[in-house]
Formats: structure tokens, C-alpha cells, sequence
């Protein structure tokens, strides 16, 4: 199916009974790894006598990838799932999210920061995606990189966890949950990247607006929506979890005008940045795709692309950016 | 064990009644500052309870501000606080060291020193437990720790080996100690009431009868063995914090080893310090003799050469290749900002001191003090360079931050916390002084020959 941004907003259930039937329904469903994807909907308790069959059949595609065909008054919708911590940290069943950074296409824009920090509530000059004035020496070329959290499948960071606040889930997300966080930073020296930022005060670098935490609408705080800003504790670049479950991509995907970044699945073996979808095993062989600092042996989840055949001529930032704390 | 060492001391060369009178003296000697402080004394217990009341004003500020109020940003996310952490665990190792080390090899000379490391000992690990939770964000959830704990996390490793041997030490302190609180409780009889009632209890009922110098240096023989490798397990695993990680500078398999050596050279200057202070301040220039700092001072040239071969191994070595990640971070130590600390602190906390104490008139009470006083700030420093330089020298390049992140120097609030914790291992050292005799008599007799049980026996009979 692919992940798209989902346009069609559907109006949730006004159904009160039956939501409570389907939530019910849906946490069992999600803790038995039978989630349910996106774009497409869901199917409400079965037997729920509030149900009202409407004899139109649709088709409705399973997280594990299953093709099945209800009656359209069995469909709700995913707004409506609880995410509870358990669920948070689980992750998305057969998912494998990942990313590529096709370095031909940066030029710098930092829309994609600018993107993440709307999205998330920040401001600068905390950078969940950061990019990065690159030249390997002197005699080589320069070019920007951009650069999220890499969701390591080796990772150093939540190795060193001593409360598990961090961790790594089976969709290949790295995630911090901020109610457990201690705040000792052992992650963040770990981390070889540079990827996490920590929460210095009360409300540190939190956009004035704010009123809610990422995810529109969200009030329940759990790893996946993030509760930004909880003092004292680590945040990073979380890929967007609340996104992916809704089938959209992250906001530093969508942000970036010249479509630099690329969002997937690798069990899918596609990857989009919304506009241009690429096969991920071909995109790489093709284009000769590598992870940063393979040594290292951390497995990051971002492979790049080198900057060959550039879109764009390197241009140096004239401006300074990020001056004031 | 113990046999052991009975058979090897030399035996007493003094008649009973002179036996008694050797004891009664040194009992007097050890009293005396329990006594009376001078003005002096309260002078500077009065000076460090001002330094740790700025101290708590400070984490009074940063609990309510949260770590803003530090210079930590996200690139130096450790700084001072970690660094004295670090400087902390590296001094209680000497307690390992002079009591139980000296002690299982036979170097008789180490008997009057052993309470002076034990204490140093207790206090620099207490110290150093409390500087973690004050690094913490969310010091409200250190159960956390417990009710989460992962035994994969070297923090989870360092929990346990720092309580096991805050533990251990204490004990190790403690059970020495019972006779000479006996001695307190008996003597002391003007002190007040809480006091008298403190030595009563931690007494124990101690009557110096055989079966209690029995069990309490069976004790001590099983604590002296156990505490040698909890000790480098503590300073090991404090390695490890920065080990395990793929840091350039850090990512280092010396580094166990490495801090054992600078802990034990480091520890061991802390000692000859309060040797000098005790003997003068206390009059116990008779049980801290100039022998003591010559040896003292020769096993200081030691651990320093240990502790320059280790150096060696972790900077030269790397220096010689020079891989990118390294020599950004070793360039910057060698001839960039950090070189105005790193070659003092190697030179003047490390090959000076070894040279210079190779003489013997160096060796002397008041220069081999002012060399251990060398030894001590270069290791403190030495700590801090560990840890920031370090974390200043990433593999990406820091860009897009404001100045003051991608530097680090100390706020006033970090300056006065780690000023009030060490205030705060100076002043317990000091209370306990003020409690408890420095000298532990029967050790000390038990080197010249005199066996106190026996003489208990023959009191009890």
C-alpha cells in the first residue's frame, strides 16, 4: 500500500456505545499484534448489536498485510486508539520503518528542521533533525547532510538505558518514554551521533503556542506522541510514530521542498518522500546508498545517498543560525 | 592471617609494665583531640558548614530551575559534576590499599595509617554516590533504577559495586574501630549525653573479651580480602561509564586499568595530606613519623610511574596513529585550548612528583605534602579532562549552536555544589576525627610487638 499522506480525514464514530466496544476490541486486537492499518480503517466488534449492517462491502487491508473484505458499517476509524505505554513500546507489527537521505537533493533549505520543530513544539535552537555542513578533507567536496536520530538497530543508546526509558521497538523505532526517563544523559554520551537533546529547564526550547503535545488533539501522554518538554529528561528524533500509525509521513519528509528525504518500510521494500516512491533495495544498489559511519557497527536504520550528480551546486550558508539559547 | 602477621612482627622487646604504659600513653595521645577542639578546629568546621550551605542553596536552585542553571548543554551533557564523581570514587580506593593490600603483603609500617585511608575511604564513596544524584534530571525517580533496573546498563553495574563497597568500607572501618569506641564509652565519661550514648551503642558491649578479638579480626581478615576486588570493581566499572561507549577518547580498552592506577596514585596523596594535617593538628607526630612519609612518599613514585605507563599507553598511542576522530580530541589536549590543563596536570600532577620524590630530603614531612598537594589538583583536573574534552569532540562536527553550546566552563552553581561535596568529605573527616581516635591502637601496638588481646585476657583473668 505504501504510506501516504492521508488526505481524507474520516469523521470518527458518533456511536458512543459501540466506540467503547471497539476500543476494547482494538487494545486486544493491538496486544495480540493484530493492528490495524490506516488510510484503510477498522473493523468494529463483531456482534456489537449497535452495528447496523449496510450490505456495502469494502475492502480493508490488515497491518499483516491481509486483504479482507467487510461490510462498510463494520469500518471505524484509528483515530480513536488508545496508545497505551505497553502499546508505545511494542510498536507497529510488521513494520520496519526507515529512511533515506538522498544527498544529491540537499540544499540546505532547513525546512525539514523547521518541519519537526513545528510538528514537535520546538524551537530553536534544539534540532531533532540537524543538518550539517559536511567535507570528508580538505581536497573533497563539500555537501550538507541532514541528519535525524538513526534508530540503530544496534543501538548504544538504549544498551546503556538503566530503567529501559529508552528503547528499541520491533518496527525498528528507537523511542523515549519521559515518564520513566531519569536523566542521567548515559544515553545521549552513548548515542555516537549526537542525536538526543535534553530538556535543560521547564519548558526548554517549547514553542509559546503550544497547548498540546505533538500528535494534534493528543492528551494521553505515552512514548509515541512524546510528551515534549518533560524537564529533566531526553528527547530525540522519535520518527514519528503518532504519523506512521495514521499512514502519513513525518513532518521533516513532507517539509522539505526538494524532496531530499525519503520515508518506508523496509519489510514493504519501498520508500516515499510524497512525491517520487523508489523500491529501497534497488534505490540503494543503484545509487550506491551507505550508512553513515558503518564501522561503528550501530546498524543505523538512515541510509544516505551520495552526493553525486547534485541537484543543486553547494552553496555556502551565509547565515548563522541558531545563535541564541 | 593473622598468625601470620603475629609471627612476623617483631616481638616485644618491653616488660609487661612497660607494656601498660606504652598503652596507657598512646591512649592519652589518641583522646587528646577527641577532648578539646581548638579555635582553630572549630574555625574550619565552621568554614566548610558555610561551603556546603552555599552548596545547598545552589542544588536548591537547580532543583526548582532544573540543569539550565548549569553550563551543561546537549554537546557537553557531562561535565563537572561527573568529573568530581569520578575524582570521588578514585580516592575511596585507597582505603583497599593501605589497609588491606599493605596489610595482606606485610609492610608492618601501614598500621597507623589504616584509619586515616578508611575514612577517606567512606567518605570520598558516600560523596560520590550523593554527586550522581545531584547529575540527575529527575533525581525524584532514582527508584527508578530499581523498580526498572536492566542489568545491561554499566549505571545498574555501578549501583551495586559503589553500594557494596560504601558497605564494605564502612564495615572495614568500623570493625577495627570497636575496641577504640570501647575506650571512648570507658574514658570519655564528661562528653554529652548523645555522644556517650553514640559510643555506647556502636560499642557493642566490646569488653575486649577473647572471643570478640577473635571474631572481630577474623572479620577484619575476611573484609581486607574482600574489599581488594570490590575496590578495583568500583573504579573499573566507573571506567566502563565511559568505556562502553563508541566515543573517540573514550572508546578505550586501557581504561579499567588506567583509572585503577590514577585512583591509587590519587588516593594515596590524599593520605600523605592528612597524615601531615592529623600529625600537626593533633600532636600524633610520634604514630606518624617521618618513616611513614618516606615510605609513603616512595610508594607515591611507584603508582605515579604505574600511573605514567598507563598514560602512555592512552595517549601516545593513539597520538601515533592519529585517526581522525582521535586527533581532533588529542590536538586539541596537546597544543589547543585543553593544553594549558593537560600538560600542567601531567607534569606537575605526575612526572614532577615522581622525580622529585625519588630524594629523600623530598620525601620529608612538609615537601612530600606540598607534592601530594600537586598530586591531588592535578588529579582532580585530570578528571575533568577526561570527561569534557571528550564530549567536545564529537564525531559530526557541532554547527548551528549557540557559543556557549558548544564550549563548556563550569556555572557558579555547579562551582559551589562541587565545592560543598568536597567540603562535605573534608567535614565528615573531620567529625569523625572529633569522635574517634585517627590512631588505631591496637594495630599500632600490635607492630611493636605488644598484643592488646593478650593483655585484655590477662586484665580479664
Amino acid at each position: 500500500m505504501g504510506i501516504q499522506k492521508n488526505e481524507n480525514k474520516i469523521t470518527m464514530s458518533n456511536n458512543e456505545n459501540s466506540s467503547n466496544g471497539r476500543r476494547n476490541f482494538l487494545k486486544l486486537g493491538l496486544l495480540a499484534g493484530g493492528s490495524v492499518v490506516v488510510g484503510a480503517g477498522i473493523v468494529k466488534a463483531i456482534g456489537n448489536k449497535d452495528t447496523a449492517e449496510t450490505g456495502e462491502k469494502v475492502k480493508v487491508l490488515t497491518a499483516n498485510g491481509k486483504l479482507v473484505e467487510v461490510d462498510r458499517g463494520l469500518v471505524g476509524h484509528p483515530a480513536e486508539i488508545k496508545i497505551t505505554n505497553l502499546i508505545a513500546r511494542e510498536g507497529i507489527e510488521g513494520r520496519k520503518f526507515v529512511m533515506v537521505i538522498d544527498l544529491a537533493r540537499c540544499a540546505n533549505a532547513r525546512k525539514c528542521i523547521e518541519g519537526c520543530q513545528k510538528m514537535h513544539h520546538k524551537t530553536p535552537p534544539v534540532e531533532w533533525i540537524k543538518v550539517k555542513h559536511m567535507q570528508d578533507a580538505e581536497t573533497t567536496a563539500p555537501y550538507w547532510m541532514p541528519q535525524p536520530c538513526f534508530h540503530c538497530d544496534n543501538p548504544p543508546c538504549t544498551k546503556v538505558c538503566p530503567v529501559d526509558a529508552t528503547f528499541k521497538r520491533q518496527d525498528g523505532i528507537v523511542l523515549i518514554d519521559n515518564e520513566r526517563c531519569i536523566g542521567c544523559r548515559f544515553c545521549m554520551a552513548a548515542c555516537p551521533y549526537n542525536s538526543r537533546s535534553f530538556n535543560w529547564g521547564d519548558h526548554w526550547a517549547v514553542a509559546k503556542d503550544s497547548t498540546s503535545p505533538s500528535g494534534a488533539g493528543c492528551c494521553e501522554s505515552n512514548p509515541e506522541n512524546g510528551t515534549p518538554s518533560k524537564m529533566g529528561t531526553v528527547e530525540k528524533c522519535d520518527f514519528c510514530p503518532d504519523m506512521a500509525r495514521k499512514g502519513e509521513l513525518p513532518d521533516c519528509v513532507t517539509s522539505c521542498p526538494n524532496g531530499t528525504l525519503f520515508f518506508g518500510d523496509a519489510n514493504e521494500d519501498s520508500v516515499t518522500n510524497g512525491e517520487d516512491t523508489f523500491r529501497l533495495s534497488e534505490l540503494i544498489k543503484k545509487r550506491a546508498g551507505y550508512r553513515y559511519l558503518e564501522e561503528l557497527g550501530t546498524e543505523p536504520r538512515v541510509y544516505y545517498l551520495p552526493p553525486v550528480n547534485r541537484n543543486f551546486p553547494f552553496e555556502e550558508d551565509t547565515e548563522a543560525h541558531n545563535t541564541k539559547e | 592471617m593473622e598468625k601470620n602477621i603475629h609471627h612476623t612482627a617483631h616481638h616485644s622487646e618491653h616488660t609487661p609494665a612497660e607494656e601498660i604504659a606504652m598503652r596507657r600513653e598512646m591512649r592519652d595521645d589518641v583522646l587528646r583531640p577527641i577532648r578539646h577542639t581548638s579555635l582553630l578546629g572549630k574555625l574550619w568546621i565552621a568554614t566548610l558548614l558555610v561551603v556546603i550551605g552555599i552548596g545547598c542553596y545552589a542544588y536548591y536552585i537547580q532543583l526548582t530551575n532544573g540543569l539550565k542553571v548549569t553550563s551543561l548543554r546537549d554537546y557537553a551533557s557531562w561535565g563537572l559534576y561527573i568529573s568530581n564523581f569520578v575524582f570521588f570514587v578514585a580516592i575511596s580506593l585507597v582505603g583497599a590499599l593501605i589497609s588491606s593490600v599493605l596489610r595482606l603483603t606485610n609492610f608492618e609500617w601501614h598500621r597507623p595509617l589504616t584509619r586515616v585511608a578508611e575514612i577517606i575511604a567512606v567518605a570520598g564513596i558516600m560523596f560520590a554516590g550523593l554527586i550522581i544524584i545531584i547529575d540527575m534530571g529527575r533525581p525524584e525517580r532514582l527508584l527508578n533504577i530499581f523498580i526498572h533496573g536492566r542489568i545491561q546498563s554499566p549505571i545498574v553495574w555501578d549501583v551495586i559495586v559503589v553500594s557494596t563497597y560504601l558497605v564494605t568500607s564502612v564495615l572495614f572501618l568500623y570493625f577495627p574501630l570497636l575496641p577504640a569506641i570501647a575506650l571512648c564509652r570507658d574514658e570519655l565519661t564528661d562528653k554529652p549525653k548523645w555522644q556517650r550514648w553514640l559510643y555506647k551503642v556502636l560499642a557493642l558491649g566490646w569488653d575486649g573479651n577473647e572471643k570478640q578479638w577473635k571474631l572481630m579480626k577474623k572479620c577484619v581478615s575476611i573484609l581486607s580480602v574482600l574489599v581488594i576486588p570490590l575496590a578495583i570493581s568500583i573504579h573499573t566499572v566507573t571506567a566502563w561509564l565511559f568505556a562502553t561507549t563508541l566515543r573517540p577518547g573514550w572508546d578505550s580498552t586501557n581504561f579499567g586499568p588506567y583509572f585503577v592506577a590514577g585512583a591509587f596514585q590519587a588516593g594515596t596523596a590524599c593520605v600523605i595530606i592528612a597524615m601531615f594535617v592529623f600529625s600537626r593538628a593533633y600532636n600524633l607526630k610520634k604514630y606518624l613519623t617521618d618513616l611513614h612519609f618516606d615510605r609513603m612518599g616512595k610508594l607515591l613514585v611507584f603508582l605515579c610511574l604505574v600511573y605514567a605507563y598507563f598514560n602512555v599507553n592512552e595517549y601516545l598511542v593513539p597520538a601515533f596513529k592519529m585517526r581522525e576522530a582521535e586527533a581532533n580530541l588529542l590536538n586539541d589536549l596537546f597544543s589547543g585550548p585543553f593544553s594549558k590543563v593537560y600538560w600542567p596536570v601531567q607534569i606537575f600532577g605526575m612526572a614532577l612528583p615522581a622525580i622529585l620524590l625519588l630524594f629523600r630530603k623530598m620525601r620529608r614531612p612538609l615537601p612530600i605534602t606540598i607534592i601530594a598537594l600537586f598530586v591531588v589538583v592535578g588529579a582532580w583536573l585530570k578528571r575533568y579532562l577526561i570527561v569534557t574534552p571528550i564530549m567536545l569532540h564529537p564525531y559530526l562536527p557541532i554547527q548551528n549552536v549557540p557559543a556557549n553550546w558548544a564550549s563548556y566552563f563550569p556555572s557558579w552553581v555547579e562551582i559551589s555544589i562541587v565545592s560543598a561535596s568536597l567540603a562535605g568529605v573534608l567535614l565528615i573527616i573531620t567529625l569523625f576525627s572529633k569522635l574517634f581516635p585517627m590512631i588505631s591502637i591496637w594495630e599500632t601496638m600490635e607492630g611493636e610487638g605488644i598484643d592488646l588481646e593478650e593483655m585484655d585476657n590477662q586484665n580479664n583473668k
